[in-house]
């Protein structure tokens, strides 16, 4: 695979899918690059921050002569901080993401993927790492590894009903993103974060949900049945079930609400319904509120 | 069959089966809809939860009802069920059917027919003879049983009379029938008449007597009355309980001699009026043309009133010699004729020329002598177009020298001079009376007063013709009025003057009757017998019980005293009899005559003449079967849940789709583009057009043969028609198209109205329209064919200018070769086209007439040229057409003819200037 016309086939094969997922991803992202900056503090990197005048202590070699040349005191020139942080990302790909109500609908992995690329890509773009928590690979920033992100959201889904967050590959101290319905035992994802916590990993949930989900229109003599079959469920008058599922759902929600409270996580649920870019906006900011 | 009620079962056994409907409840009930299998991955939040209520996996009861009426829909379906089914009443006793017969049968005679027909077939069936008998036309022979059948022949036969039965003479000739058991039906026209329940009586003695009688009211329209100068027409009716609005008629000629609505009034009935009456107002000319008043929609002899000179006013033209004698009102010559006419006509006053020129009824002349030259030349004139000159003598023609020695076209008899004097103080004799009236004179049958005496009269001159021109002579057989006729006219000479002085002829009753005999005034009421007294009238149209107009030459004339008695019946049927130019109409209502509804004694019971008809109720219930199952899909959708959810609008969309489309789409509208897509390929190219008659193979064969002439144009001329067009006369604008071929078929329906109007527009702006009946094989020697006869139908509405046979000189022969017969498929000689003027001459070495500008809107035709012409799509002839090369012969000329044709409609008369070429050259001295 070393050989360049290997790896040029390679690259063609498997970027075919990808163009779809990064275009849109890109296309995400470009709605909402315009006006962020970087971390308006002073600290390691390239871009210049400030001058600030030199006080007792500071090395005659931070002495910015030219500035200072122009003053009676002296200054310092300081460079924007840009120390890069990770930022891990885990998408659930169980079988219950894999469903969309209505053909003009993105399924909900669909979603919860681009969305994921476009912060991906807005996070390499401000320099940051991005890597997945259920990969080997360790998070790394630039281009490539966003190719490398797009090829993990191409491969095959695992053949749960229900998905738990990995947290196999979170480093500490980083940023966590978790993406799912959330459908599942609410035990794991608890698990999770207090695995997290206690990597003092802070992060965010999202809860991408189908309208269906949200509305249950359903009515009459039905069999539910979960997207892998494995769970069944049937009902005469599934009509009436509709405030106790919603209300349920509403449960739901607030336990991973709590959760998320106690950890100094941040909650949202996104609909597939509705545009990704609000979503995306929203991740982005929550991730600049979390970040250290 | 099982009958419950109005509605039989043909298949009884099968309505067991709706005792099933309880068990299939039952099972319904029991069985849950099924259930919908639903992708959720929420479903991890629905286990543990458990459902409310119990009940609801039962089918709803609604549900439940819906399919079980289905159920039994679908089973009183098949058992057959049948509403009024005829069960026939067994008796075998002859059936006698009565009919009044009147013109109150007329209104709802199909009606009557139907109820007879059925009254037959079931006599038929029951093998029961039967016997027919209108009241109004009795058989002398009697009663003739026969079979069923014999009398269904001859149902369509019979035909109301225009006038009602006479009961008694009806009753008396039953008695004079041998007594037999039978059966009797009576149809009666629901209007009351003398001697009914004796009748009945007589006819119960020989069995029950059913009666049949309409609901419908009876109208029937009284002679309009005229008085100061208004029209009253009064209808009557027999049934008073509802109000009713009807509409009269006025009905006459129009100046070019057409019949049409002159003018309408409403006519309204409050309830219990028996009578409406309604005043018309006409102007004196409109009045004058009325010929008979009419109630619409009514249709009897006895809804139509005929009019007759009761209503018309004559102009006359009084003209006198002298008309001095200032003062002396009584002695002016035209003092009497003056009171005599003007109650009953229009009194014309002024000179000659004028008055000619209003064309006057009647010309009366007292004691005018001479006229100049050109008055004589312009009466004459007037007089053989059919007026009537009247003249009197007096003192100035008897000293004139008017027709002395050779008769004045304008007097009847050649004149003696000086006349003479009989009864004065220098004369012998006393003053003659009249003699009675001949048998050939117009006045016979007048009574003649005794005081009426002549004393001084001009004398004709004794001539062979005398006496046969005399129509009324002194006691000793002196001419007193003489005539003649004159071309169209007459002229009669009173040998007497019209004031006093001469005779008391003027002062008596007798003047005014000569006059009224003569028709020089109309009677202003209803002449009384002795008025009429020995006139012979003629019908000129007699009514026929539904109210049309009869063929009535075949008639013997009719005696004035039967006339003026006015009592219809075979012998005087209703109608306009006419004598001596003039007219009296006999009509079915007379004056002051009412209608009432018919009282038939309890033990009666009275039918209508509805019939109850077999219905099968099978495909009605089976279709509510199939609705109800329709409406059940929907319905188990919709309790399961189907109806919602995803893909549930997909569903609900496609069946209501199912249920939405109708079998026959709503038309396309005539939109805008359409026309104007037509537009554009009508006129881009020069496009040939036929007329869609309906029938798929006449048109087939039209498009076909359009396209063969097309073709032909194409090869060889400058013409280069596209594809020719198929136009509906209804929706497509004909202005396009220069030439229409219209193939007429016997079964084409008739345009619209809107479609004459535009047809008419089309042919005025200068289209053309080839009819081709395509029957010129069997439409020899004038025979008529059916195509023809829809043709004469199809042409009614059109104005289509006066006809005739293609002349050899048109330039229909010319246009491009030289024809001179114009065949299609057949070789008929009949081909009409427009006609030339009457003052088309042929010039002086010319060799053709110099005709008509423009192009025959019409050539009419039945050579079936479409046929000829026709090729299919692949270029090959579609028909063959006569034999071998004689047929190729005529094919191609008629491909000629076609040539021809659309070269005259292209190039109008072209082909005709010419002509005149060398004759330019000529003057132009070249």
């Amino acid at each position: 695979m070393r050989e360049p016309r290997a790896l040029r086939r390679r690259a063609t094969e498997t970027a075919a899918p990808f163009p779809p997922l990064l275009a849109e991803a890109e296309r995400l992202a470009a709605t909402v690059l315009l006006g962020e900056h970087g971390r308006r503090r002073s600290g390691l990197g390239d871009e210049f921050w400030q001058y600030r005048p030199a006080i007792e202590g500071d090395e005659a070699r931070l002495v910015d002569w030219r500035r200072s040349a122009k003053a009676d005191v002296h200054f310092i020139k300081q460079k924007e901080w840009q120390a890069a942080q990770s930022v891990m990302f885990w998408i659930d790909d169980a079988r219950s993401m894999d469903f969309t109500s209505d053909a003009n609908l993105p399924r909900k992995i669909t979603r919860a993927r681009t969305l994921a690329l476009a912060a991906a890509i807005l996070l390499v773009r401000a320099g940051e790492r991005v890597g997945l928590t259920n990969s080997d690979h360790p998070p790394r920033s630039g281009e490539a590894q966003l190719l490398r992100l797009a090829e993990e959201f191409t491969a095959q889904g695992s053949a749960q009903d229900f998905g738990a967050p990995e947290t196999r590959g979170m480093r500490p101290h980083s940023t966590a993103v978790f993406m799912s319905d959330f459908m599942g035992p609410v035990a794991a994802v608890e698990t999770a974060i207090a695995k997290a916590a206690d990597r003092d990993v802070r992060g965010v949930l999202i809860q991408v949900l189908d309208p269906q989900e949200e509305a249950f229109p359903f009515d009459g003599r039905t069999v539910f049945e979960s997207v892998g079959r494995s769970i069944v469920h049937e009902t005469q008058q599934a009509g009436d079930l509709r405030d106790r599922y919603l209300e349920r759902l509403a449960e739901r929600r607030a336990v991973l609400r709590d959760l998320c409270r106690a950890t100094g996580w941040q909650f949202q649920t996104h609909h597939t319904g509705d545009t990704g870019q609000s979503a995306l906006l929203w991740l982005h900011q929550a991730l600049q509120r979390g970040r250290r | 069959m099982f009958v419950l009620g109005p509605i039989g079962f043909t298949v009884p056994w099968l309505l067991l089966g709706l005792l099933a409907l309880p068990l299939l409840w039952i099972l319904l009930r029991v069985v849950p809809p099924a259930p919908v299998r639903r992708r959720f991955p929420g479903v991890a939040l629905l286990l543990g939860l458990r459902d409310d209520d119990v009940q609801s996996d039962r089918t709803p009861w609604w549900l439940l009802l819906l399919r079980l009426l289905a159920v039994a829909a679908l089973i009183l379906g098949f058992a057959g069920p049948v509403l009024n089914p005829q069960i026939n009443t067994a008796s075998d006793a002859p059936l006698l059917i009565v009919m009044d017969g009147g013109w109150g049968d007329a209104s709802g005679w199909n009606q009557r027919q139907e109820r007879l027909e059925a009254l037959l077939e079931d006599a038929g069936r029951a093998g029961r003879t039967v016997a027919m008998v209108q009241l109004t036309d009795l058989p002398a022979e009697g009663l003739s049983f026969q079979s069923a059948d014999v009398w269904r022949s001859r149902l369509p036969a019979l035909v109301p009379a225009p006038w009602r039965a006479d009961m008694a003479a009806a009753a008396a000739w039953f008695d004079a029938l041998p007594a037999q058991p039978m059966e009797v039906l009576w149809m009666s026209d629901g209007i009351a008449a003398e001697g009914r329940i004796e009748l009945l009586q007589r006819l119960e003695e020989n069995g029950t007597v059913r009666v049949f009688e309409t609901a419908m009211t009876t109208y029937g329209l009284r002679p309009a009355l005229y008085a100061d100068g208004e029209i009253t027409l009064t209808a009557v009716r027999n049934r008073i309980d509802t109000p009713a609005a009807l509409e009269v008629q006025a009905i006459g000629l129009d100046p070019s001699a057409i019949e049409r609505v002159l003018a309408n009034v409403p006519l309204r009935y409050e309830a219990g009026a028996e009578e409406a009456s309604v005043a018309l107002s006409l102007p004196p000319e409109l009045r004058n043309r009325v010929s008979r008043f009419e109630l619409v929609d009514h249709r009897s002899a006895a809804a139509l009133s005929l009019t007759d000179d009761g209503l018309k006013r004559r102009e006359v033209a009084l003209m006198a010699g002298r008309d001095d004698r200032e003062g002396l009102e009584l002695l002016s010559p035209l003092h009497f004729l003056n009171q005599a006419l003007a109650p009953t006509a229009d009194l014309l006053d002024g000179a000659l020329s004028d008055m000619l020129l209003a064309n006057p009824d009647v010309l009366v002349m007292a004691d005018v002598a001479t006229l100049s030259e050109a008055e004589a030349e312009a009466v004459e004139d007037w007089v053989q177009k059919g007026g009537l000159l009247v003249r009197f003598a007096g003192p100035r023609l008897a000293a004139s020298d008017v027709s002395r020695d050779f008769e004045d076209p304008l007097l009847p008899v050649r004149l003696r001079v000086g006349g003479r004097t009989v009864g004065g103080a220098m004369s012998w004799g006393a003053p003659k009376s009249l003699r009675a009236f001949a048998e050939t004179s117009p006045f016979f049958g007048l009574s003649i007063p005794a005081d009426v005496d002549v004393s001084a009269q001009v004398l004709a001159q004794p001539d062979p013709i005398l006496a046969e021109r005399a129509i009324a002579v002194l006691e000793d057989g002196t001419p007193m009025v003489t005539r003649k006729t004159l071309g169209a006219g007459q002229v009669v000479l009173f040998h007497v003057t019209a004031n006093a002085e001469w005779s008391t002829l003027p002062l008596s009753g007798l003047f005014v009757q000569m006059l009224e005999r003569l028709a020089v005034s109309t009677r202003p009421a209803r002449p009384t017998a002795d008025d009429l007294a020995g006139s012979v009238w003629t019908a000129e149209r007699v009514l026929n019980g539904f109210g049309g107009f009869e063929d009535a030459a075949r008639l013997a004339g009719i005696e004035g005293r039967t006339l003026a008695e006015g009592q219809i019946g075979a012998t005087l049927p209703p109608g306009l009899y006419r004598s001596e130019g003039r007219a009296i109409a006999v009509n079915v209502m007379a004056e002051g005559q009412t209608l009432a509804p018919t009282q038939w004694p309890v033990r009666i019971v009275v039918e209508g003449l509805n019939i109850v008809q077999e219905v099968s109720l099978k495909g009605p219930l089976l279709l509510a079967a199939l609705l109800l199952l329709l409406v059940d899909i929907l319905a188990s959708l919709l309790v399961s849940g189907r109806l919602r959810g995803p893909r549930g609008g997909v569903v609900a969309s496609v069946l209501l789709a199912v249920f939405l489309i109708q079998p026959n789409a709503a038309q396309a509208q005539e939109n805008d583009p359409a026309l104007e897509s037509l537009a554009l390929l009508a006129t881009s190219d020069v496009v040939l057009a036929y007329v869609q008659t309906g029938n798929t193979e006449v048109d087939r064969v039209a498009e076909a043969g359009l396209r063969g002439l097309s073709d032909t144009l194409y090869l060889r001329t400058a013409i280069e028609p596209a594809e020719p067009l198929a136009v509906n006369l209804e929706t497509d604008e004909l202005s396009f198209f220069p030439f229409l071929y219209w193939p007429v078929s016997a079964d084409q329906p008739l345009p619209s109205q809107e479609a004459y109007v535009k047809l008419n527009r089309y042919l005025r702006s200068g289209g053309m329209i080839l009819f081709d009946t395509r029957d010129a094989d069997v439409a020899v020697y004038g025979r008529q064919t059916p195509e023809g006869r829809r043709l004469e139908q199809l042409a009614r509405d059109l104005d289509i200018p006066p006809l005739e046979l293609v002349p050899s000189d048109h330039v229909l022969t010319r246009t491009f070769y030289l024809l001179q017969e114009f065949p299609g498929r057949y070789a008929g000689r009949e081909v009409w086209v427009e006609s030339a003027p009457p003052d088309a001459e042929q010039v002086e070495g010319m060799p053709f007439r110099n005709l008509n500008d423009g192009v025959t809107p019409v050539v009419v035709g039945g050579n079936d040229w479409a046929s000829a012409w026709a090729v299919d799509r692949s270029g090959n002839r579609m028909f063959r057409i006569g034999r071998g090369y004689t047929g190729e012969l005529q094919r191609e000329i008629s491909l000629r003819f076609g040539v021809n044709l659309i070269m005259h409609v292209l190039t109008g008369n072209y082909k005709s200037d010419q002509v005149h070429v060398p004759a330019l050259l000529d003057r132009l001295g070249q």
